[in-house]
C-alpha cells in the first residue's frame, strides 16, 4: 500500500462517515470560539431547540473586541462591549469554558491553544476564524470556519468535507542570520500567490522547516490562508512532543509518555505522494516587506516599490496599480526611503515569546523615532506574564514603546486601535487588505525585528541599522 | 438555508481581482450579534464613490455579482455572504473564490459559479455595455446563459451541494441523521477532551 500524507493520516481517522454522492463528516476534536462568529451560530441553537453536543470539546475566548487600554477601563463602544457580554452569557447557557477580558488564560484565540496544551497533534481542531491554521504548527488538521459551520459542530461536533488536494511546501536550506520565520511565511505567500492554495492543505517541509521553533512553525501555518490554503501542517517531531509535554494542560497528565509516542505517528510516510509541490531555498530569503494591499505584494526589505508595468497586462497589473494607489506609493522607491507613522508588534502571527523577545532586542538603548506611536501587545495573558518575568516590557518602555494588554488589537482593529486615514504602518500582523487596520489606513506586513527596527528609525529599516 | 433553482436576473460588473472578505464587509460590521441588516455594510468602504458600479442607477435591483479572480479570499467571516444576500444578490460569478467564502456561500444559498477568466471577461464585457442584460445561472442543469446572445456556459458544482441548493437542506440537521455514528465514533476515540482540565472559572484544575 503506498504511503499516506500526514493530510490523509488525520483525514482518515476523523471521518465519522461517508457514502458516494454525500459529503462526508468529519469529527471535530477542539472548537475553538470567539465573540465575533459565533452570537449567529449560538442563537441558531436556540431556534432550533438544539443543545452543544460536546462542550468538553468547546473552549472560548475573547480575544477580538477587546481594547487593550490597562485592566478596568470600560469597553468604551457598546456593540463591542455587547459581543463581549453575549459570549459570556452564551458560553454559560450551553456550560462551555470561556475566558473574559482579563482573565489570566485569556488571549487570541491561536495563541492560546498551543500555550495551554489543548491543541495535539492528530487533533482535529475548528474555529470561526481563518488563521486557525496556526494550529497545524503541531501536527493537527486545523482550519477556519464560517458562522453556519460554528452553528454545525456546537450542534453536531462534526463537518461535512470534502478531501482536500495535498501542496507540499518544501524548504531546504539554512535561513540566514536575520531572517525570521515571518520572512519565509511572507516568502512562502509570496511564491504561492494569493490563491495558490485554494483547495489544498499545505505541508511545511524540508530542513529549514524542521530547524524552526514551534512558535516559528506556528507563525508560518498562520499564515497558509493567505495563500487561499485552509490549512497548513507540519509533522511532529521531537521540537513538537519537548513543546508539548511542558504545556499545563498535558505536563501532569498521567498518560504523557503514551500520548508522546502516539504523536510520533503524525507524519507524512516517507513514501507518501502530494499533489503538488514546490521548493523554495531558505538562503535565498532575505528580510521583507509588504508594498501593496494583499498579502503576496512583498518585496526584500532591501528592495523597492516594483513597476506594475513589469506585470503581464491583466487583473494582476491592474490590482497592483490600485494597490500603489491606495498606498500611496511610488514604483522604484526604496522601500527603506519609507516612513511610517504606527508600529504594531502583536497578532497571532508574532505576538508570542520568541516574537517579543526579537523585537526587544533590538529595541534596547535605543529610542523610537519622534512622531511614530510604537504598540506592542502580547497575544495572551500567559505571554505578557512570562514577558514580564524576563524584563521585556521594561525594555520597550524605556524605549518609547507602549506596553499593551492581549488582544487582536490593531491586526484588524475591532478594539480602539486602529489607523486614521492615510496613515502608515510596519504591522507584525498577517493582512494588509485595504482599509484592514482602520479605513484608509496603509499597512506593511513585517517581522518582529523590522518592526521594532522600524519603529526606532521611523522608515522600514533592517535591525543591522540600529544594532 | 434559501432553496433556489434557476435565476433569473441582471447582473453587475465588479471589475477587480482578489476582492477580499475585509472588501465585501469590514470588520467594523462585524460587532453586530444579529444576521441580518449587513447588506448596508456590503462594500461600504467603496459605496462612498459615486462612481462604484453598485452606485449606478442602471444596475439597482441587479441579482448577480460578476467579479474578478481570488474573489472572497481572506477572512472566515460570513458575513460577506450575509451582506451579498441582504443586498440582494442571489450569485457570484468569478473564475476562482476563497474556500471559506465558497462553503460559507453553499450554507446560505448563495449561488458560486466559477468560470473561466474569458467568460467571466466577457460577461462582463457585455452587462458593462448593456445593464439591463438578462442572464440566467441554472443551478438545476448546471449552466450559466445568457439568452439575447445565444451564449450558454456549464459550471461545475458537486451534486450534494446542487442537491443541497434547489431543496434548501439544512446540514445540521442532515447530519444529526447519522447520530449513531457520531456516538460510535465518540466511543472509540481516545483524544483528549478538556473535562476536568479547568475549574468553574475557567482556571487550570
Amino acid at each position: 500500500m503506498a504511503g499516506r500524507t500526514l493530510y490523509d493520516k488525520l483525514y482518515d481517522e476523523h471521518l465519522v462517515w461517508s457514502t458516494p454522492g454525500e459529503t462526508p463528516l468529519l469529527y471535530v476534536d477542539l472548537h475553538l470560539v470567539h465573540e465575533v462568529t459565533s452570537p449567529q451560530a449560538f442563537d441558531g441553537l436556540r431556534i432550533a431547540g438544539r443543545r452543544v453536543r460536546r462542550p468538553d470539546r468547546t473552549l472560548a475566548t475573547a480575544d477580538h473586541n477587546v481594547p487593550t487600554d490597562p485592566p478596568g477601563t470600560p469597553v468604551a463602544d457598546p456593540i463591542s462591549r455587547r459581543q463581549l457580554d453575549v459570549l459570556d452569557e452564551n458560553c454559560h447557557q450551553f456550560g462551555i469554558t470561556v475566558f473574559p477580558r482579563g482573565h489570566e488564560n485569556q488571549g487570541i484565540v491561536h495563541v492560546i491553544g498551543p500555550e495551554l496544551g489543548v491543541t495535539q497533534p492528530g487533533m482535529t481542531i475548528v474555529c470561526g476564524d481563518s488563521h486557525t491554521s496556526t494550529h497545524g504548527a503541531v501536527g493537527a488538521l486545523a482550519f477556519g470556519i464560517g458562522t453556519s459551520e460554528v452553528e454545525h459542530v456546537l450542534a453536531t461536533q462534526t463537518l461535512p468535507q470534502e478531501r482536500a488536494r495535498t501542496l507540499a511546501v518544501t524548504v531546504e536550506g539554512e535561513l540566514r542570520a536575520g531572517v525570521s520565520a515571518k520572512d519565509l511565511a511572507l516568502s512562502i505567500v509570496a511564491a504561492l500567490g494569493t490563491g495558490g492554495g485554494i483547495g489544498s492543505v499545505l505541508e511545511f517541509r524540508g530542513s529549514a522547516i524542521r530547524a524552526l521553533s514551534m512558535e516559528g512553525r506556528m507563525t508560518v501555518c498562520n499564515m497558509s490562508i493567505e495563500a487561499g490554503a485552509r490549512a497548513g501542517l507540519v509533522a511532529v517531531d521531537e521540537t513538537t512532543i519537548d513543546y508539548l509535554l511542558s504545556r499545563p494542560a498535558i505536563a501532569h497528565r498521567a498518560d504523557r509518555d503514551d500520548l508522546a509516542a502516539r504523536w510520533r505517528g503524525y507524519v507524512s510516510d516517507d513514501d507518501a505522494a502530494f499533489d503538488r509541490e514546490i521548493v523554495l531555498d531558505a538562503a535565498q530569503i532575505s528580510p521583507s516587506v509588504t508594498w501593496g494591499t494583499n498579502p503576496a505584494q512583498v518585496v526584500a526589505l532591501a528592495g523597492a516599490v516594483p513597476d506594475p508595468e513589469a506585470l503581464p497586462a491583466g487583473p494582476e497589473r491592474d490590482a497592483a496599480h490600485r494597490a500603489l494607489r491606495y498606498m500611496g506609493l511610488e514604483p522604484g522607491t526604496p522601500m527603506r526611503d519609507i516612513p511610517v507613522d504606527v508600529v504594531f508588534i502583536g497578532s497571532c502571527t508574532n505576538s508570542r515569546l520568541e516574537d517579543l523577545r526579537a523585537a526587544a532586542v533590538v529595541a534596547a538603548g535605543h529610542q523610537v523615532a519622534d512622531g511614530v506611536r510604537a504598540l506592542v501587545v502580547p497575544g495572551s495573558h500567559r505571554v505578557k506574564r512570562d514577558a514580564e518575568a524576563e524584563g521585556l516590557d521594561r525594555v520597550f518602555t524605556a524605549a518609547g514603546f507602549e506596553w499593551r494588554e492581549p488582544g487582536c488589537s490593531m491586526c484588524l482593529g475591532m478594539n480602539p486601535d486602529q489607523l486614521a486615514p492615510g496613515q502608515r504602518s510596519a504591522s507584525t500582523s498577517n493582512r494588509n487588505f485595504e482599509g484592514r487596520q482602520g479605513r484608509g489606513g496603509r499597512t506593511h506586513l513585517v517581522s518582529p525585528a523590522v518592526a521594532a527596527a522600524t519603529a526606532l528609525v521611523g522608515r522600514f529599516a533592517d535591525p543591522q541599522e540600529v544594532a | 438555508m434559501l432553496a433556489v433553482s434557476v435565476l433569473e436576473g441582471r447582473a453587475v460588473p465588479l471589475r477587480r481581482a482578489e476582492v477580499d472578505t475585509d472588501q465585501i464587509i469590514p470588520s467594523e460590521w462585524l460587532k453586530r450579534v444579529e444576521r441580518s441588516g449587513f447588506g448596508r455594510g456590503l462594500f461600504s468602504e467603496w459605496r462612498d464613490d459615486p462612481s462604484f458600479v453598485l452606485n449606478q442607477p442602471s444596475y439597482q435591483g441587479a441579482t448577480i455579482l460578476v467579479a474578478g479572480p481570488h474573489f472572497g479570499i481572506g477572512s472566515s467571516r460570513e458575513h460577506a455572504v450575509w451582506a451579498l444576500l441582504d443586498y440582494g444578490f442571489r450569485a457570484v460569478i468569478a473564475p476562482s473564490f476563497g474556500d471559506i467564502f465558497r462553503t460559507n456561500a453553499g450554507k446560505q444559498g448563495l449561488v458560486i459559479v466559477a468560470l473561466a477568466d474569458a467568460d467571466t471577461d466577457q460577461l462582463a464585457d457585455w452587462i458593462t455595455e448593456q445593464p439591463d442584460l438578462t442572464v440566467v445561472v441554472d443551478v438545476e442543469r448546471g449552466h450559466v446563459e445568457v439568452p439575447a446572445h445565444g451564449w450558454q456556459r456549464d459550471f461545475a458544482m458537486d451534486e450534494w451541494t446542487r442537491q443541497r441548493l434547489i431543496h434548501g437542506w439544512d446540514d445540521v440537521g442532515l447530519a444529526l441523521r447519522h447520530a449513531d455514528a457520531i456516538d460510535a465514533f465518540e466511543g472509540s476515540s481516545t483524544t483528549p477532551s478538556l473535562a476536568g482540565l479547568f475549574d468553574a472559572s475557567g482556571h487550570l484544575a
